[in-house]
């Protein structure tokens, strides 16, 4: 695995080069765009460019109102605060009259660490995924953000596209051929099939590398798109396979995994797994220490697949 | 938090240092401190917030430093607490709405004995009672969650409503910052607070004029402040933050204050005691290195022998 990055710093990039592209692109931040990278965009494009202060539920208001007069609309701040705090202006004011406004929310999931629950967004995807009209995306990597975000710019509509904290290996063959609604296979395999997403990656990619050497091929899919899933891949992977792990840095409870498990149970049924964090909240520590509390892990994973394998044979 | 709970759970504990037992405002001569002694633990606390910060390399503290005289004037001066029963039903709440700056909450909620002193070097770390913002779930004393900003006014009308309810004569204490001003329901709590007539609760901004991305006044200009809080039906004072005398005098005149709520308005400086953090945004969420906190450090022991 090659040079290390962040998601948001992706993010951060792209944005000044879409800036360039669409003059009727705009972005606005919640006084986080240091962090959220969007400050990059501010400097280029101060015009286009507007900081709402710590004030979420007014940024979402603003963009809708942006893009109902025909802006491409950026808007970022922390997922917590992006989701969380302005749920009804998501869902009033965006989703419902469907509006062009893309949610880039970063510090996702528990990876946040030291800062403590209340800046661990762990139930974003599921509030996200329940607006109906959104599309939902979780990158894995840098380039994968990359041509998130371009698509994202392109395509009419409303996103939830949540990127991480820390800096992440690209992840080999990922990225450049992201399809929209499109899962990656990253590696094929006939045992199990591992669904993941995010950070998870590069650690499902580890489990899978472990249990080849014991014997179990697994299938690894990264599912970036949330929403709409592919359907598709979820249906091949159940019947091909036989059995599913999904592996998510979320709450269990309308994440990645319950929208697989849905698909699993119309299309074919089989044995399931979920490595998620449990009906919890969390709370400081570094992300490798609560990743590992909650066995969001290599081993955490193997240890799924063998539960999954066993019901699968018997 | 149940009080009923905590009481149960703290039996045994509450013979212990009751700042209530001799005065009507709740401190005794002999428990409160000269105004030299309080200068002396401001540097103590700043001491702490520095410490702390550097060893869990991560957390605030500028907005940390900005507030010290005015969260040590209230838990070692007004405040009527029993800091080995932090669940006493009768004591005066301390929230902190701008949760980030839990080191500070954290350092003076030690040195008034709630937790012991050595605890501090474990804030931030897994498993440690110090979260990165306030939990009221982990640590006694701590009345308020916090870390998303612009909730803690809200908390603290329900905690002054159940004392009025109640026939509670605690008083209650928020502090917030300029740039949480910015969220909506801040002003959805001042609009309700005086609708109320609260004059249980007290309002404190830490008026530092720095947010994360750059000053108030650019990013999102929340001025004339005196004037907004004044116009939702607060009594409003304006003082200097770093003032011991005129956040004291600030914190009477509340007191004084019936049939509305009073905002103290604390003019402070971000960073406020470490040369190289004062007024500088950059230290506004990092935390100094080895070299940097050395440095603060000797700052503040140079700033305390000259208290002497
Ligand atoms: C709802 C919410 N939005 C954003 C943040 C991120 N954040 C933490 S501190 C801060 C700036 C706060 O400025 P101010 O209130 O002036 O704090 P101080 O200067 O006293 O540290 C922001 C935006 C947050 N904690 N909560
Ligand atoms: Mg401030």
């Amino acid at each position: 695995m090659s040079e290390l990055a962040s998601t948001r710093e992706a993010y951060g990039k792209t944005l000044v080069e879409l800036g360039g592209q669409y003059p009727h692109l705009v972005v606005l931040d919640a006084d986080l765009s240091q962090s959220t990278m969007t400050h990059y965009f501010a400097k280029h494009f101060p015009d286009r460019f507007f900081n709402c202060g710590v004030a979420e539920q007014n940024m979402m208001g603003i963009a809708a109102g942006l893009a109902s007069s025909g802006k491409i609309v950026f808007a970022s701040t922390f997922a917590v605060f992006a989701t969380a705090r302005c749920f009804d202006q998501l869902r009033m004011s965006i989703a419902q009259p469907s509006l062009n406004v893309k949610v880039v929310a970063t510090h996702g999931g528990l990876s946040v660490g030291a800062d403590g629950f209340s800046h661990q967004a762990i139930e974003d995807v599921s509030l996200a995924c329940s607006l109906p009209g959104f599309t939902v995306v979780v990158p894995a990597d840098a380039a994968e953000a990359e041509r998130v975000v371009r698509l994202a710019a392109e395509t009419h509509g409303p996103f939830y596209i949540r990127l991480s904290r820390p800096v992440t290996p690209q992840v080999p063959h990922n990225g450049q051929g992201f399809v929209l609604g499109r899962a990656t296979t990253l590696q094929d395999g006939s045992d199990v099939t591992i669904i993941t997403n995010g950070l998870m990656v590069t650690r499902a990619l580890a489990a899978a590398e472990t249990l080849s050497g014991q014997g179990i091929e697994c299938r690894v899919l990264n599912m970036a798109t949330i929403k709409p899933m592919d359907e598709e891949a979820v249906r091949l992977a159940a019947k091909e396979t036989g059995a599913i792990v999904t592996v998510e840095e979320h709450l269990q409870q309308g994440g990645m995994g319950s929208r697989v498990a849905q698909l699993v149970v119309e299309h074919h049924p089989v044995p399931m797994a979920f490595v998620t964090v449990r009906d919890v909240y969390t709370h400081s520590g570094t992300p490798d220490e609560l990743l590992q509390e909650h066995g969001l892990t290599s081993s955490g994973i193997e240890k799924a697949v063998w539960t999954v394998l066993r019901k699968k044979r018997s | 938090m149940s009080d009923e709970k905590e009481i149960s759970e703290q039996t045994g504990t509450s013979a212990v240092v009751n700042h209530a037992e001799s005065s009507v405002m709740g401190f005794t001569d002999k428990d409160c401190p000269s105004l030299k002694e309080l200068k002396k633990t401001a540097m103590t606390v700043r001491r702490h917030i520095i410490n702390m910060i550097a060893e869990a390399e991560s957390g605030h503290p500028g907005g940390s430093l900005s507030a010290v005289e005015i969260v040590s004037s209230l838990y070692f001066k007004v405040l009527r607490h029993r800091p080995l029963e932090p669940g006493w039903p009768d004591r005066d709440r301390f929230i902190l709405s701008k949760g980030h700056a839990a080191p500070l909450l954290y350092a003076v909620l030690a040195e008034s004995g709630y937790l012991p002193v050595e605890e501090l070097a474990t804030l931030r770390k897994f498993g440690s009672r110090l979260q990165g913002h306030t939990d009221s779930t982990r640590l006694p004393g701590v009345e308020c969650s916090s870390g998303s900003l612009g909730q803690g006014l809200s908390f603290g009308i329900g905690v002054a409503l159940a004392g009025r309810l109640n026939n509670k004569d605690y008083r209650v204490f928020v502090l917030m910052g300029g740039g949480e001003c910015d969220e909506g329901q801040v002003w959805e709590a001042a609009m309700a607070a005086a609708h109320y007539g609260l004059d249980n609760l007290v309002g404190v901004i830490d008026h530092n004029e720095l947010q994360i991305d750059g000053l108030n006044r650019e990013i999102m200009n929340i001025e004339p402040l005196a004037d907004k809080w004044r116009a939702f039906g607060w009594e409003v004072v304006e003082i200097d933050g770093h003032d011991f005398v005129q956040i004291l005098d600030a914190f009477e005149n509340a007191k004084q204050t019936k049939g509305q709520p009073t905002m103290v308005i604390a003019r402070t400086v971000k960073g406020k005691g470490v040369s190289f953090m004062e007024n500088r945004v950059e230290f506004h969420g990092k935390a100094p290195n080895r070299d940097q906190a050395a440095k603060a450090l000797e700052e503040l022991d140079r700033e305390a022998k000259c208290l002497n």
